[in-house]
């Protein structure tokens, strides 16, 4: 029972780890831009097969696959987001959340008329699980949690540390302010979109290292990101990736009771029963 | 030569004028009030100087540029500098970060201005690492004025520095205030507490339904008795 727990719970981590990187883009892009990209989990379906291209189709290394696809990934969301839109910004937010599930789907199908609609695997290799104290870690696993580990690090530094950075904190925290302290909002849109596509294609590659490889995956992995969004308060990168890991965690351990099909209700469950008790998020602070 | 000086101001936010008509000036190393009723256009009088208002008529001259249809960047980096009334600054950062973001557009060095601040304001060194949200109003309203100096404005403008602060805060912001002008800053302010301001000020104006009524020097304006009977409470 224990030992099943503390299994669980490890697995929670590596899936709270994917949800995590993609809930801080996810967050960041609505601090500066104030909509819900609902494409955010198609830009983690390309990164993944922009990987996926890099590995079996140039038969690169997975490190080299991984910088390849954050390159394409991060190109793509720059180039939707000045030709697309840059021209609704002012407009209200709903028409930009309505043109991002039209991007959603554009993206979902170009993946489909590219690389098929049948399930893909980045290594037929059989990985042998490493045992620390009787759980049960495969190599991809850890490498997830390295790999995260590393981002969220890097992330830090990139928003205390740089100038563009603080930049970016100051627009989230309140916009007029940073116009009238001169910050180039354009500028800093810019860099949200290459952070925030940036770690949703390595959110992406994470995910099909961890499971498989299908056009449908980033969309059926956006409820547990907007759930860990909501969770960590929206707008709250750091806050994301505690509600990222409690979404992982609860969605895993639920499968002691529950069917795993019933995983993504779970993660529905917490964001509804959130919006309902703290719409600010588990460290929100009301208005 | 006026460091600033507005002549025949029309304009607002899109819809109806609300200023009408707005003279106004601002000599060099002067502190000038502006006073008046609710809604008689006094923040937007400040606004429309920092490129912040559809100005549809009328000129703005500063340090002898035309600045008229200037946005609020280019006019920071002339010399201006403007701390809003509300949401005057970044609440989830620290009081330091919101120095450095006032300093944002510096390229150069800025570590003599930074001591500069906090000398001038000892409780923010204090809290140099505290977020700014968690602080009380009056030291908030020191981070405001505080990021505005980082530039070495010229020129600072201060939309109703004192509102909501306690009868103590208020004293020792316009104590700053005074501080900072004898440093060389010339200071544009809107101000609630009206005779305590005019006490202090070189000149101020009084606004009305947008135009300005009466103008004169801060004494001149607290001994008229019209000024005083309809907007100073007698």
């Amino acid at each position: 029972m224990l030992l099943e727990i503390s299994q669980l719970t490890v697995y929670g981590i590596v899936l709270g780890s994917i949800i995590a990187l993609g809930a801080i883009g996810l967050s960041l892009l609505y601090g500066i831009l104030r909509f819900a990209h609902f494409a955010h989990g198609d830009v983690m379906t390309v990164g993944a097969y922009l990987a996926l291209a890099g590995v079996a189709g140039l038969g690169l290394p997975m490190w080299a696959a991984f910088g390849l696809a954050l390159a394409g990934g991060i190109a793509l969301a720059v180039l939707i987001d000045q030709a697309l839109y840059r021209r609704l910004r002012r407009t209200a937010p709903v028409i930009l959340l309505i043109a991002s599930v039209g991007v959603a789907l554009i993206l979902r199908s170009l993946v489909q008329l590219v690389w098929g609609p049948d399930t893909q695997v980045y290594t037929q290799e059989l990985q042998m699980p490493m045992r620390v104290l009787d759980i049960r870690l495969k190599p991809s696993q850890l490498q997830i949690l390295i790999g995260t580990g590393v981002l969220v690090v890097l992330l830090h530094l990139f928003l205390t540390r740089t100038r563009t950075g603080k930049a970016m904190r100051a627009m989230a925290d309140n916009p007029d302010l940073a116009r009238v302290v001169g910050i180039d909002t354009e500028q800093v849109v810019i860099w949200t979109w290459v952070i925030g596509a940036g770690l949703a294609v390595a959110a992406g590659i994470f995910l099909g290292m961890d499971t498989r490889l299908q056009p449908t995956m980033g969309w059926h992995i956006l409820l547990p990101v907007f759930a860990a969004t909501i969770l960590g308060g929206i707008g709250k990168p750091y806050g994301a990736i505690i509600g990222g890991m409690v979404v992982g965690v609860a969605s895993e351990l639920s499968t002691m009771i529950f069917p795993p099909v019933y995983k993504p209700a779970v993660a529905f469950a917490l964001m509804v029963a959130m919006l309902l008790v703290r719409p600010t998020g588990l460290f929100g602070t009301p208005r | 030569m006026s460091l600033l000086a507005l002549t025949g101001i029309r304009g607002g936010y899109g819809g109806a004028d609300i200023l009408n008509g707005v003279d106004l000036h601002v000599e060099s190393g002067e502190i000038v009030v502006i006073v008046g009723p609710n809604g008689a256009g006094k923040s937007t009088a400040m606004k429309a100087v920092f490129g912040l208002v559809d100005v549809r008529e009328g000129s703005l001259v500063f340090d002898g540029v035309d600045i008229t249809r200037y946005r609020s960047d280019r006019l920071a980096r002339l010399g201006i500098s403007y701390v809003p009334q509300e949401k005057n600054v970044f609440a989830s950062m620290t009081v330091h970060e919101n120095l450095e973001m006032g300093a944002f557009i510096r390229r150069d060095d800025f570590t003599a201005q930074l001591e500069r601040v906090y000398d001038l304001f000892p409780p923010l060194k204090e809290k140099r690492n505290t977020r700014t949200g968690a602080l009380s109003g009056g030291q908030r309203q020191m981070v405001a004025m505080g990021r505005a100096l980082m530039l070495e404005p010229k020129l600072l403008l201060l939309d109703e520095p004192t509102a909501g602060l306690s009868p103590a805060f208020t004293d020792l912001i316009f104590e700053k205030i005074v501080e900072i002008n004898a440093a060389g800053v010339s200071i544009l302010m809107v101000e609630q507490n009206a005779k305590q301001a005019l006490g202090f000020a070189h000149r101020g104006y009084v606004l009305v339904l947008g135009a300005n009524r009466f103008g004169d020097t801060g004494a001149n304006l607290l001994a008229n008795r019209e000024v005083a009977e309809m907007f100073l409470g007698g």
